[in-house]
C-alpha cells in the first residue's frame, strides 16, 4: 500500500500562481483557476489547490477551519474536540460542485470558530498560538481528520485532481476575494490524499510552493525544538513553520525573515554596508538551520498580502506582474499574460529576492 | 558606587550578582583606582579573578568561590571567610584572608602568596607549581583538611596549626599524596600513617628555617602574634621521594 | 643477550645485495634498531628495537630495507591471541601498566563505514561545486533563541564567535606530546586555511601567540601554563574534561620530555613529570562546570566562547545537555577511537562508546531539550577522511576536530610509539635531532593541502545532495541511509536504513 504524505516524505514539483489587488477589492475565482490552467502540464493530477483571502467577510474575526474527514466517525470524535476547545458560530458542509473528474472526495466541512474563553485563559496563551496548537494536535492526533485552513477571513480549498478541476468542485468562481493564490501538483509518489495537496496553511498563512529542497530535515529538526510537529513531512509545510516562527513569534521584519530563508552568499557581504553586513552575519548564523536550500518558488499569503521568493540559487521560475492595483505572481509568465494582457510592468524574479504584495497601509505582512 | 578621591572607591556589594560586582571592580580598576573596598560581600564569585596590576582590593563580608582565581598581581584582603577554590591558578599576588577558607585552595597555583588566619578545608595546595623564580606560598594559622598538597609539584605550604578544631589533628590523611616537587613546613608532629606514600620526612636546615622566618614574619604582620614562639616549636619538612613518582609504572605494549 | 619469552615484532629485513653501508639507517633510527659494527665493517641490525614506523625504508638511498610482521606465530587459538600471550609476558617481567600510543587499533564498528550519503536525480538538482557558489563557513558559540531586530538594525550583538572557513580544526595536542615544529606547522595551516588549532594542555609556546587569531587555548586540570595572557592569547578557551582515548584518566607527561622549552610553556621545572590528575579538582559536580566555565569567562570578560570537552561515555547525552547548561558554548565529544600521545592500553581499548552513536545521541537529546540550536558541537575520535566530515555534520556536529589525520599529513607512520619520545617523523618527540626533521613550512604545506583537499572532496558531497551551504546539511539526517546496521543502531543514529 502506497504511504500518505505525513507516512513518508513525497517530494515533488509544481506549478503556482498569486493575483492580488492592494487596494482590497474582491474579485471573483474566475482568473485564478484560468491562471493556473494554462500550467496544466506543470501538474500531474494528484494535487491542486487555492487559497483566497477576504472571501467571509460575515465572520471577518472567526477562525474558519476548513475540514476534512475520511468518515463520520471522524469528524464525530474531531468535534468532541472542537466543542471542548472552540465555540462554534456556525458549521457545515462546504458547498461543491459534483464532477466528472474528482472523485474520492472526503468529507468537507467548514466550521467559524472563536477559542473558548476558559479555555484560553487557562492555556495562557494568546488566540493566535491557542489555535495554531489545537490545529497542530488534531493533524497529528486525530487520525481521518485533517485540518486544510485554520485562519481568519480566509480558506483553503484543495484536493486530488487538475488545479482547474479542483476549483470548479469547490465553486470558486462564487467567492470573492482580495487575495487567490494557486498551485498545481506534481507529486513523484502520492495515494492521493486531499490533506497532501496544497495550498499548506497555518492560521491566516498559507503556502504554495514548486521544488523540492535539500535542506530539509535540518530545517524540520530545528523547527521541532520550537514546538512545530512536522506531521505532513513536506517541505511546504517546513517553511510555512519557518515563516511563521520568524515572521509572528520572534516578530522579524519580513526582509529579515526573506535574509534568513533565502540568505545572500558570504561573497556578498563584501559589497554591504556594514550595519547590513553586521545584521545579515547575524542572521546567518543564528538562524542558519533554517536557511533552505535547494529549488523553491513559494508565495506565502496572509491576510495583510503576500511574499513570493524564490531559492537564491534561482533554481526554480518566477515571474512578477502589476497592472494598477494588481500584482501577479506565476511560475511562468504565460499565466499572468492569460488573465491580464497588458501589464504596465512584467518582471522575472531574481533567486532570493522577494516580490512584496501589501494591502493599501499595511508595511508588515 | 562612591568615589571618595581619585585612588579610593568604595563599593556596596549587597544585592549584586557578580557579574555586575566584577564589572563595577573592573571599572574602577580601569579608572585608576589604586584601592577598591568592596563592602557587604556575601557569596559573589570570581572578584579578582582574572585581573592584573598592582592595585589593593578589600573584600568585607563572606568572599565568594574562585576569588583571585587567574589573578596576576593585586594584593586582595578578606574580613571574612572565604570559600572554596580561593587562588585557583593564581599567577601572582598576594591574598590575605582574616578568617578561614573552604577547599581547594590554591588549586594549580603558581606564584604569589595566600595567608589564611584560620584553618582551610579539604585539598589545599593541591597541585601547587614552581616554576624559575616563580615559587608560589601558602600560609595557614590553623589546621588543614585531607589531601593536604596533593601532586604538589612545587612551592612553599607552611602549616602552623595554631587555631582549629578541637581534638582534629593538624591534618588531615594522604598528605601530599603524589607530591613530586616543593616542600611543605607543618608545625608540631604529623602521623606517619596520614603521609602520602610519595613524600619523606627530613630534617629542617638552616635556609630552611631562613624561609619559615620570614613567611612567618610576614603571617604575623597581617594577623598580630609572636613570631618567635611559633618558631619556637618544632617543624616537620616534608619533601617528595622524586621527581618521577611514576617512572616505572608504564610498559610500551 | 637476555632471554625474552617473546619474539621480536618486526623483522627488518635487509637486502645485502643492494645495501652500500651508507650508515644513513642508523642515523635516522632514533630507536638504535640499525648499528654500524666495526668489525665487520657493516651495517646490522635489532629486530627487537624496531616499532615499524618505515623512517629507515623511505631514507635508504639504496632501497634495501623492507620491515615485515615477524612471522612466527602462536599454535591457533581463538581465544588466547598472540597479543594477549605477549602482554602477560610482558606484565609478568615488568609488574607495569600496559601504555600504548594512538587510538585503539581494535576492530570495533566503525559507523562511518555503515552510512550512505544522498544524491540528488531528477526530484531536484545537484549543484556543481567548481562553478556555482559553495559555502562552508561555520559559527562556533552561543546562539540567541532569537534575533531581535529595532529599527532595520540588531538589537543587541551576538555572543563571541569563531568563524570558520571550512568545519575542520586540528584538536588538542599538547606542546611535550607533539614537538614545538608540529604545532607551529597546524598553527600556519590553521591559519591559512581559516580555521583553528587547539593548543591541548601544555601551554601555548611564545613563538605561536602570533597565531592568536587561529587558537584554541585549553585549559586541563593540570593547568599548565594557564595565566591571563595566556586566557587572552586565544580566540577560544576550552576547558578538557576528558579524552576519548582514555575517559577518566588523568596525564602524565614523562620528564624525559619536558626540556627547556616545554618547561618554559608549560610553567613547570625541566626534567619534572608534568601530571594531570583524572580529574579537575575544582569540578566535582555539574554546578562547579559552570563555577569554571564563567571564572573563564569573567577572566576574559565575555569576549571568548567557552568549549568544553568531554570523552563519549555511556551517559553521554545528559552529560552534554548538563554542560550546555552550565554555559558551555561549544561542546566538544571525542570519541573512543581517538587518538592520544600515551593512554594505558586497557583503558584505550575498552573504555567509551563510538563517536557516532555518541554525536547521535547528543545532537538528538538536545533537540528534545530544545537547547540544540543554543549551543555548537564539536566531534572527534577518527575522522579519516572527507566523507567522514560529511556524515558526522549530516548526524549533527556543527565541525570537526582532526588529530591522528593532521599528524599522518605531516609524516606520522601511526607507529603507536608516540609516548617513547623517539619518533622518527620529528612528530611526537622534543629531541632536537629529531624534532628538524619536520620543517614547519612544509609541515604547513602539508596540512593546509590536507584541508584544502577535504574542502572541496565536501563540496563535491554538498553539491551532489543538492546543497549549496554546509549548515543545510547539519542535522539533515535524511541525508543518510544505514547499511548492515541493526534495528537498535539505526534508531540511536537516527537514521532510515538503505532502500528505505
Amino acid at each position: 500500500m502506497l504511504l500518505r504524505e505525513g507516512q513518508i516524505r513525497i517530494p515533488s514539483g509544481c506549478a503556482i500562481s498569486g493575483i492580488m489587488n492592494r487596494d482590497g477589492e474582491v474579485f471573483s475565482g474566475h482568473d485564478i483557476i484560468r491562471s493556473i490552467a494554462l500550467m496544466h502540464d506543470r501538474s500531474n493530477g494528484l494535487g491542486g489547490g487555492f487559497a483566497a483571502y477576504g472571501i467571509y467577510p460575515d465572520y471577518p474575526e472567526h477562525y474558519a477551519l476548513h475540514m476534512f474527514f475520511e468518515d463520520d466517525q471522524s469528524r464525530e470524535a474531531t468535534e468532541v474536540f472542537f466543542n471542548n476547545h472552540f465555540d462554534i458560530e456556525v458549521g457545515g458542509k462546504i458547498p461543491t460542485r459534483k464532477t466528472v473528474k474528482i472523485t474520492n472526495a472526503p468529507l468537507i466541512w467548514r466550521y467559524f470558530v472563536l477559542p473558548k474563553e476558559n479555555k484560553l485563559v487557562e492555556s495562557g496563551l494568546g488566540a493566535d498560538e491557542y489555535m495554531a496548537r489545537c490545529v497542530m494536535r488534531i493533524n497529528s492526533e486525530y487520525p481521518g481528520a485533517f485540518v486544510a485552513s485554520s485562519g481568519k477571513n480566509m480558506g483553503a480549498f484543495k484536493g486530488v485532481g487538475y488545479p482547474e478541476e479542483i476549483g470548479e468542485f469547490y465553486k470558486l468562481d462564487t467567492y470573492k476575494g482580495y487575495l487567490w493564490t494557486a498551485h498545481g501538483r506534481f507529486p513523484t509518489n502520492t495515494p492521493g490524499w486531499w490533506g497532501g495537496a496544497h495550498p499548506f496553511t497555518l492560521l491566516d498563512w498559507s503556502i504554495v510552493h514548486n521544488g523540492e529542497i535539500s535542506s530539509y530535515d535540518a530545517n524540520r529538526r530545528y523547527l521541532e525544538m520550537f514546538g512545530y510537529r512536522c506531521s505532513l513531512q513536506t517541505d511546504t509545510e517546513a517553511i510555512t513553520y519557518a515563516f511563521d516562527l520568524l515572521l509572528r513569534k520572534h516578530g522579524l521584519p519580513l526582509h529579515v525573515a526573506v535574509t534568513a530563508l533565502a540568505a545572500p552568499f558570504w561573497s556578498a557581504l563584501a559589497r554591504m554596508d556594514d550595519q547590513q553586513k553586521a545584521l545579515v552575519k547575524a542572521v546567518r548564523t543564528v538562524y542558519s538551520s533554517l536557511l533552505i536550500n535547494g529549488p523553491f518558488s513559494i508565495i506565502l499569503g496572509s491576510r495583510k498580502g503576500f511574499v513570493a521568493l524564490n531559492d537564491r540559487l534561482k533554481l526554480r521560475s518566477l515571474v512578477a506582474a502589476e497592472k494598477g492595483a494588481f500584482i501577479y505572481v506565476a511560475s511562468e509568465e504565460s499565466a499572468i499574460r492569460e488573465v491580464c494582457a497588458a501589464p504596465d510592468k512584467v518582471w522575472s524574479v531574481g533567486g532570493g529576492e522577494p516580490v512584496i504584495g501589501l494591502l493599501k497601509g499595511v508595511d508588515q505582512l | 558606587m562612591t568615589i571618595s578621591n581619585a585612588s579610593a572607591v568604595a563599593i556596596n556589594a549587597q544585592g549584586l550578582y557578580y557579574k555586575e560586582l566584577n564589572e563595577k571592580i573592573r571599572a574602577a580598576l580601569a579608572a585608576g583606582a589604586a584601592t577598591v573596598r568592596v563592602h557587604s560581600v556575601n557569596g559573589q564569585r570570581y572578584i579578582g579573578t582574572g585581573l592584573s596590576g598592582n592595585a589593593s582590593l578589600i573584600v568585607e563580608g563572606t568572599a565568594g568561590n574562585d576569588l583571585g582565581a587567574y589573578m596576576n598581581g593585586l594584593t586582595v584582603t578578606v574580613y571574612g571567610n572565604g570559600q572554596d577554590g580561593i587562588a585557583n591558578t593564581m599567577n601572582a599576588g598576594t591574598i590575605v584572608i582574616h578568617g578561614s577558607t573552604g577547599d581547594t585552595l590554591g588549586y594549580a597555583m603558581r606564584d604569589g602568596e595566600v595567608y589564611v588566619e584560620g584553618s582551610v578545608g579539604f585539598r589545599v595546595g593541591i597541585h601547587m607549581k614552581e616554576y624559575q623564580e616563580k615559587v608560589p606560598v601558602l600560609v595557614i594559622g590553623g589546621k588543614a583538611g585531607s589531601f593536604f598538597g596533593e601532586y604538589m609539584a612545587g612551592g612553599i605550604l607552611i602549616l602552623l596549626g595554631l587555631s582549629g578544631r578541637e581534638g582534629h589533628p593538624i591534618v588531615g590523611d594522604f598528605c601530599g599524596t603524589g607530591m613530586h616537587g616543593g616542600v611543605m613546613y607543618i608545625r608540631g608532629n604529623v602521623e606517619e600513617h596520614q603521609l602520602g606514600k610519595e613524600v619523606k620526612v627530613v630534617e629542617l636546615d638552616e635556609q630552611d628555617r631562613e624561609v619559615l622566618g620570614k613567611y612567618v614574619g610576614r603571617y604575623v604582620g597581617h594577623f598580630g602574634g609572636d613570631a618567635g614562639e611559633i618558631l619556637d616549636a618544632p617543624f616537620v619538612k616534608l619533601i617528595p621521594f622524586n621527581k618521577r613518582p611514576y617512572g616505572n609504572l608504564y610498559v610500551g605494549v | 643477550m637476555s632471554f625474552h619469552y617473546t619474539t621480536p615484532d618486526f623483522i627488518v629485513d635487509r637486502d645485502e645485495r643492494r645495501c652500500t653501508q651508507c650508515q644513513i639507517c642508523v642515523r635516522q633510527c632514533a630507536n638504535e634498531v640499525h648499528r654500524w659494527h666495526e668489525r665487520g665493517r657493516k651495517v646490522v641490525h635489532d629486530d627487537r628495537k624496531c616499532v615499524n614506523c618505515h623512517r629507515c625504508v623511505l631514507t635508504c638511498p639504496a632501497d634495501a630495507l623492507t620491515i615485515r610482521k615477524f612471522p612466527n606465530e602462536y599454535r591457533a587459538n581463538a581465544n588466547w591471541t598472540d597479543h594477549y600471550i605477549d602482554s602477560i609476558y610482558k606484565q609478568a617481567a615488568t609488574g607495569s601498566v600496559l601504555l600504548s600510543g594512538m587510538g585503539t587499533d581494535k576492530p570495533y564498528p566503525i559507523y562511518w563505514d555503515h552510512l550512505l550519503l544522498n544524491a540528488s536525480q531528477v526530484t531536484n538538482p545537484s549543484i556543481d561545486p567548481l562553478r556555482e557558489p559553495m559555502e562552508l563557513k561555520t559559527f562556533l558559540g552561543r546562539k540567541p533563541d532569537a534575533l531581535s531586530i529595532n529599527d532595520g538594525k540588531l538589537a543587541e550583538a551576538l555572543p563571541p564567535q569563531l568563524e570558520l572557513d571550512l568545519p575542520i580544526m586540528f584538536g588538542a595536542m599538547s606542546f611535550g606530546a607533539v614537538s614545538l615544529n608540529t604545532m607551529t606547522s597546524l598553527a600556519r595551516a590553521a591559519e591559512r586555511m581559516g580555521t583553528y588549532f587547539c593548543t591541548g594542555e601544555g601551554g601555548l609556546h611564545r613563538d605561536l601567540y602570533q597565531y592568536g587569531a587561529h587558537t584554541i587555548t585549553q585549559v586541563a586540570s593540570g593547568r599548565f601554563g594557564v595565566h591571563p595572557e595566556y586566557l587572552e592569547a586565544g580566540a577560544a578557551i576550552e576547558i578538557k574534561i576528558g579524552q576519548g582515548a582514555k575517559p577518566g584518566i588523568g596525564g602524565h607527561l614523562p620528564g624525559e620530555k619536558v626540556g627547556m622549552d616545554v618547561s618554559l610553556t608549560r610553567m613547570i621545572p625541566e626534567g619534572s613529570d608534568a601530571i594531570s590528575p583524572a580529574p579537575h579538582h575544582d569540578i566535582y559536580s555539574i554546578e562547579d562546570l559552570r563555577q569554571l566555565i564563567y571564572s573563564l569567562k569573567e577572566a576574559t570578560e565575555y569576549r571568548k566562547p567557552v568549549a568544553v570537552k568531554i570523552a563519549a561515555v555511556h551517559n553521554i547525552a545528559a552529560i552534554a545537555s548538563g554542560a550546555a547548561r552550565a554555559g558551555a558554548d561549544i561542546i566538544v565529544i571525542d570519541g573512543f577511537r581517538g587518538g592520544t600521545g600515551a593512554a594505558p592500553l586497557r583503558t584505550r581499548d575498552s573504555v567509551g562508546i563510538p563517536i557516532e552513536l555518541a554525536l547521535a545521541a547528543v545532537d538528538q537529546r538536545l533537540r528534545d531539550e530544545s537547547i540544540r540550536h543554543q549551543v555548537s558541537l564539536v566531534v572527534a575520535g577518527t575522522i579519516r577522511c572527507s566523507s567522514d566530515v560529511v556524515k558526522a555534520i549530516a548526524l549533527g556536529a556543527d565541525a570537526c576536530y582532526i588529530g591522528t589525520a593532521a599528524l599522518i599529513a605531516l609524516g606520522c607512520h601511526v607507529c603507536q610509539n608516540c609516548y617513547s619520545g623517539k619518533c622518527n617523523w620529528g612528530i611526537a618527540t622534543q629531541r632536537p635531532e629529531l624534532t628538524e626533521r619536520l620543517d614547519p613550512d612544509v609541515g604547513a604545506g602539508l596540512a593546509a593541502n590536507l584541508l584544502k583537499a577535504w574542502a572541496h572532496e565536501i563540496k563535491d558531497m554538498l553539491g551532489g545532495m543538492g546543497i549549496n551551504a554546509l549548515e543545510s546539511l547539519r542535522g539533515n539526517r535524511l541525508m543518510l541511509r544505514g547499511i548492515g546496521l541493526s534495528e537498535k543502531e539505526l534508531e540511536i543514529l537516527g537514521v532510515k536504513h538503505a532502500g528505505e
